[in-house]
């Protein structure tokens, strides 16, 4: 186990995402806390004070977030959770959804009491299919026990929760993308400001927040924030939940303490490298992070600050472990391809970057790849740096030039001779 | 469509009132798993039925993956290749899968019974490499239990 725990602290049953037993847990206890004991603004102070941030890629503070919302401002206000998850190598809010999402329910109730919502929704992929089923079932549990619906409680409080399912779109996964989405239309990111806290679903103030991050507010508010900064570091307060991939011998969801030390956590919590492989490089966050190699990992703790500082960030905690032997030019084909794939056509910088970043790492690959094609990936990443209006085809040049900074001399060689260095390998097989 | 009509009015309930825009994707899917995909007259009787711009339904149909405005096959095979399920041999499956229907990713079998297409990372790279079969996951894919879920797929 890596550190402490806040979220997997049960043992995984076919049982044990349901609301008994989650009351069996202690689950509720903090809505009734919040409720009867609280007062709204309570709730934003101590979700402020807990220092907990976003867990969906940008680690932007949850409470700065909330704070800008005006409680009395006559206006009806939104809350969404992002259950929109869909970094390449990101699979944590799944283990959320499927084990327990009641304690994602409760947590968005709270949240919801403390901002003034009537009207609350989950944004969830379309292709998540038990975790829908898992969440909507839920939901519906809380609507009998007397959770969701009118006057919860007895209270005044009020709330419905809708449970709204996307159909295919990377994109929808960006805040605005997924207003654009949740209002029925194609998911096209909008520019800010004015800030979606603002200016939101249907130009109303709408708080949008990550499943994971909104997920720790009923833990927040049971055990209060002087409680959750126990947890972590000084500057990265609590647990995150990593999605480990790739070339380990034990790939899953692991909850890790912030601060824990990184290279401890792959041999010992995840098994190790498949047939004891070197740790050629690591993509610490989703493949929009920048990727880090083994010699730049070996001292780093899973903070913020030290991903940070090491050029690159934990982002939505899709770690993807690539073992030494493998071929950057064929990952980094598979990573332009998805861009491409995934703009969503609205900004010419990205709409076009990404398609010629796609071709012209495909030529490299069939062969044909020409001296300057290096720089001229360098290129078009700086030039989609900040010209467009979401992250996209800002990630798209992080990925790109993450890994030609590193790996540099795979592409020269694979340009020079036409062929891969390492056989195009992307498996990590035992006689390879 | 018109049948649907009756659910469409539960699911409208649930929303604040002024949400119809938002009704236009929960709609659609219903359409789609109800027929297998969405025809022009369900275009026609939405727009009517939402009171929304027929140019919206329209884009929503051709920007989001997992809408079709054709039929396909009875079961419908999503192979994964992104990063970490081509790190754990997708490509290879795929190989095997198109081999053995002899269909490539976007095409249908003869008889109907399989559409094969590539997907973009589904949230399950721990568990890779994986498939869709229509809605639901399928992982840790070997050619063995590929070749077993194949045949109780008629």
């Amino acid at each position: 186990m890596a550190g402490r725990q806040l979220f997997m602290t049960f043992p995984v049953t076919e049982t044990s995402h349901s609301l008994a037993e989650y009351r069996a847990r202690g689950g509720y206890t903090a809505l009734e806390k919040a409720l009867r004991q609280m007062k709204p603004a309570e709730i934003v102070k101590e979700v402020t004070a807990a220092g907990l941030q976003g867990r969906g890629g940008a680690a932007f503070a949850v409470g700065r977030k909330w704070q800008v919302i005006q409680y009395d401002d006559g206006q009806p206000h939104y809350l969404i959770a992002n259950a929109d998850e869909g970094e390449p190598g990101t699979f944590k809010d799944r283990w959320i959804l499927e084990n327990s999402p009641h304690q994602l329910v409760e947590s968005m109730i709270i949240a919801s009491y403390a901002l003034n919502v009537r009207n609350a929704f989950v944004y969830i992929r379309g292709e998540f299919d038990l975790p829908y089923h898992r969440l909507a079932g839920a939901v519906e549990e809380a609507y009998a026990a007397g959770y969701l619906g009118e006057r919860i409680l007895g209270t005044d409080f009020s709330l419905d929760l809708v449970v709204y399912r996307g159909a295919g779109a990377y994109v929808a996964g960006e805040a605005s993308g997924l207003i654009a989405s949740l209002e029925g239309k194609k998911s096209f990111p909008r520019n800010r400001p004015p800030r979606l806290t603002v200016k939101g679903l249907y130009q109303l103030p709408t708080v949008v927040n990550n499943v994971e991050s909104l997920s720790n507010v009923a833990w927040i508010v049971a055990h209060g924030a002087a409680e959750y900064k126990k947890y972590g570091t000084p500057k990265s307060p609590g647990t995150r939940l990593y999605s480990v991939s790739g070339h380990i011998n034990k790939p899953g969801v692991y909850e890790v303490e912030l601060g824990y030390p990184w290279m401890k956590f792959l041999e010992e919590d995840c098994g190790g490298m498949r047939h004891a492989r070197a740790i050629k490089c690591v993509v610490p966050g989703g493949v929009s992070s920048k990727v880090l190699t083994g010699a730049d990992i070996k001292d780093l703790k899973l903070s913020h600050e030290d991903l940070w500082d090491a050029g690159s960030t934990l982002g939505s905690g899709g770690m993807i472990v690539i073992a030494e032997g493998t071929c950057m030019v064929t990952l980094l084909q598979v990573i332009l391809r998805f861009y491409h794939h995934e703009s969503c056509g609205q900004c010419t910088p990205c709409r076009h970057g990404t398609g010629w970043m796609h071709r012209i790492i495909d030529r490299i690959v069939a062969g044909h790849g020409q001296p300057d094609d290096i720089d001229r990936l360098y290129y078009i990443s700086k030039f989609n740096d900040g010209t467009t209006i979401c992250g996209l085809g800002d990630a798209a040049g992080y990925a790109c030039t993450g890994i030609l900074d590193k790996f540099r001399d795979e592409f020269e060689y694979y340009i020079e001779h036409k062929r891969s260095r390492l056989d195009g390998n992307l498996e990590c097989l035992k006689s390879s | 469509m018109k049948r649907l009509i009756p659910e469409f009015e539960k699911l409208r309930s649930r929303f604040p009132a002024g949400f119809e825009s938002s009704l236009v994707l929960p709609c659609l899917r219903r359409i789609q798993e109800d027929r297998g995909y969405v025809a022009d007259t369900d275009i026609e009787e939405l727009t009517e039925y939402l009171g929304v711009p027929r140019i919206q339904i329209e884009e929503v149909l051709s920007f989001y993956t997992q809408f079709r405005r054709k039929p396909i096959g009875r079961w419908h095979l999503q192979f994964c290749h992104n990063v970490s399920c081509s790190m754990n041999g997708a490509e290879n499956i795929l190989h095997y899968v198109e081999t053995k229907l002899g269909v490539k990713p976007g095409q249908t079998t003869p008889d109907g019974r399989f559409t094969l297409s590539h997907a973009e990372c589904l949230g399950s790279c721990g568990t890779a490499p994986m498939m869709m079969v229509n809605d639901s996951y399928h992982e840790n894919l070997t050619k063995e239990t590929v070749d077993a879920l194949l045949e109780g797929l008629k």
